[in-house]
């Protein structure tokens, strides 16, 4: 059972982490280098020299940098889906059924926990933001992610209105105590870079959610039509 | 005799399951394990090689 989860939670969570690496590449990197401009002072947005285009040179492929997020979204997206395979296994063992096709919606549900939960009140931000303390932030991301992933167990497993109404609860909470803000405001990134930014890394986000999920299922249906 | 077997059968069935639940959860905590240290721990170096991926993925950076 251990290496059979492993196995197949590492070739899902590859193929899947490789496909998210190269669509940020393609949408997220180039937002974020322009913001890079902002956050060093080499473009400026306010005031007398407010008159900068929307559409500097930007620095190209970077062998290392570029190179080290693909290996380091390869391996988050690893890490995931050793999470993601070991539910579904639990799942199977409670009578759920598992394959590629209902493993896309297991990776919607996982996409709404574990990015539009906490970036529905902590924003993916931009480089040179104001922010809170980073400890106090991940203290909330934590917290927020198990509290949805909790309530979309629930939406999808429970068989009661008491369930439900739980994972409304759940999911409602982080957002109503609020997440650690800034006390002012100081990010000297304008704000059409910041909404895109936030946009994109949700838009791949839920694309490589939903190829991890798919292909999670896929490989343990196979595997299970193999064992039989 | 039937029955012993029958009881066998249980038996090991019990264990496929709870060594089952052991391996779901150890391979669950790795897995937290490293999108913990990819994506949260601030170790410079750590922080430097992860820092676009962090701000692409939506994880609190800085």
């Amino acid at each position: 059972m251990f290496s059979r989860l492993l196995t197949s939670a590492l070739l899902a969570g590859a193929a899947a982490g490789l496909f998210a690496a190269l669509l940020q590449l393609v949408f997220v990197q180039p937002v974020l280098l322009h913001a890079e401009l902002y956050e060093g002072g080499e473009l400026v947005h306010f005031g007398a020299e407010s008159t900068v285009s929307a559409h500097p040179d930007l620095p190209g492929f970077d062998a290392l940098r570029d190179g080290l997020s693909i290996v380091f979204t390869m391996l988050v997206y690893a890490g995931y889906a050793m999470v993601l395979v070991a539910l579904m296994a639990l799942a199977q063992t409670r009578g759920a059924r598992i394959d590629g096709r209902i493993g896309l919606i297991w990776g919607l549900a996982a996409f709404v926990a574990v990015h539009l939960a906490p970036g529905f009140t902590l924003a993916p931000e931009v480089p040179g933001v104001a922010a809170a303390d980073v400890y106090a932030r991940q203290i909330w991301w934590f917290a927020t992610v198990a509290a949805a992933g909790i309530a979309m167990w629930l939406i999808g497993f429970g068989h009661s209105w008491v369930a439900w109404g739980v994972a409304v609860v759940l999911l409602l909470a982080p957002h109503v105590i609020g997440a650690p803000e800034p006390d002012v405001f100081t990010g000297p990134v304008p704000t059409e870079i910041g909404a895109l930014f936030a946009a994109r890394a949700l838009g791949v986000g839920l694309a490589a959610w939903v190829i991890l999920g798919g292909l999670a299922g896929y490989i343990w249906a196979r595997d299970d039509a193999r064992l039989a | 005799m039937t029955t012993q077997t029958a009881q066998l059968g249980q038996a090991t069935r019990a264990t496929g399951r709870a060594s089952g639940i052991t391996a779901m959860i150890t391979v669950a905590l790795i897995g937290l394990g490293v999108v913990f240290v990819t994506g949260h721990v601030q170790a410079g170096t750590l922080h430097d090689a992860a820092h676009d991926v962090r701000h692409a993925t939506g994880f609190p950076c800085h």
